[in-house]
């Protein structure tokens, strides 16, 4: 299992907050994992339409999308961050 | 060291009095204090167009990102105590969002410190402003180029302290 976070507006146009999948076939890094939530829905093709606005941690560390995914990680995707 | 990501406010004095409290070998505390303001001069807007925000945050990561920030800053300056409290949920114009204050024998450090974290905690501390409007509805703020490039322009540079005084 993997387990998915979305913050700001990217949750807003997901729809959800968090969810738990299967590891999806042929997924080994961010970007497959990109790639293939691209195809469950609209709203998730245009959340992630432009990655120059989508930062990625997998277990709570920021991380490049060619870093490597695997079951049990909590993947969290979301904005660049405006705090402070 | 001390990272606290809270809903309620703080209060600066007492903060700032606790950092200090019992270690007289501190000469100074600086401080940086955050407040959520309702003008856009960048976009032409009037006071009054932000009713409030809403800050998200990453529970968990949020907490990991501020202290690795504070710990990066305990190994480039000789601090003795370092405070970041950061808020989270709905604020209205002229609260309190952030403090940042950091103590050390000699004030260099305490300003040099305190900026670093700050700009450090701009661009990797994972917090979003929703901010309501009246008449366009919610809308998230975007990252700013100049975050960026303030937190880039510390990447590589070592300790700025000049010679004790």
């Amino acid at each position: 299992m993997l387990k998915l976070l979305y913050f700001a507006w990217l949750r807003t146009k997901i729809g959800m907050a968090e969810e738990r999948v299967a590891m999806p076939d042929g997924v080994t890094d961010v970007a497959g994992l990109i790639d293939w939530l691209r195809g469950r829905g609209a709203g998730y093709a245009d959340a992630l339409a432009n990655l120059d606005v989508v930062k990625v941690a997998v277990n709570q560390e920021y991380v490049p999308f060619t870093h490597p995914v695997a079951a049990g990680d909590e993947v969290a995707l979301f904005p660049p961050v405006t705090g402070g | 060291m001390t990272v606290r990501v809270q809903r309620q406010d703080f209060d600066i004095g007492a903060e700032l009095a606790a950092l200090s409290d019992g270690d007289t070998g501190i000469g100074g505390v600086c401080s940086f204090t955050g407040l959520v303001r309702d003008l856009h001069p960048q976009a032409g807007e009037a006071a009054g167009t932000v009713r409030a925000l809403t800050l998200e945050h990453y529970p968990g990561m949020t907490e990991r990102q501020l202290e690795a920030i504070e710990a990066e800053a305990w190994t480039r300056w000789p601090l003795s105590a370092c405070l970041i409290v950061h808020r989270y949920g709905r604020m209205e114009p002229g609260e309190r969002i952030v403090l940042v204050a950091c103590a050390s024998a000699h004030r260099e450090a305490a300003f040099d410190a305190c900026r670093f974290i700050m700009d450090w905690l701009k661009t990797k501390a994972p917090f979003w402003k929703l901010e309501e409007t009246g008449s366009d509805g919610d809308r998230w703020v975007a990252a700013r180029e100049s975050d960026a490039a303030a937190a880039e322009g510390w990447r590589g540079r070592s300790n700025t302290i000049g010679p004790e005084s």
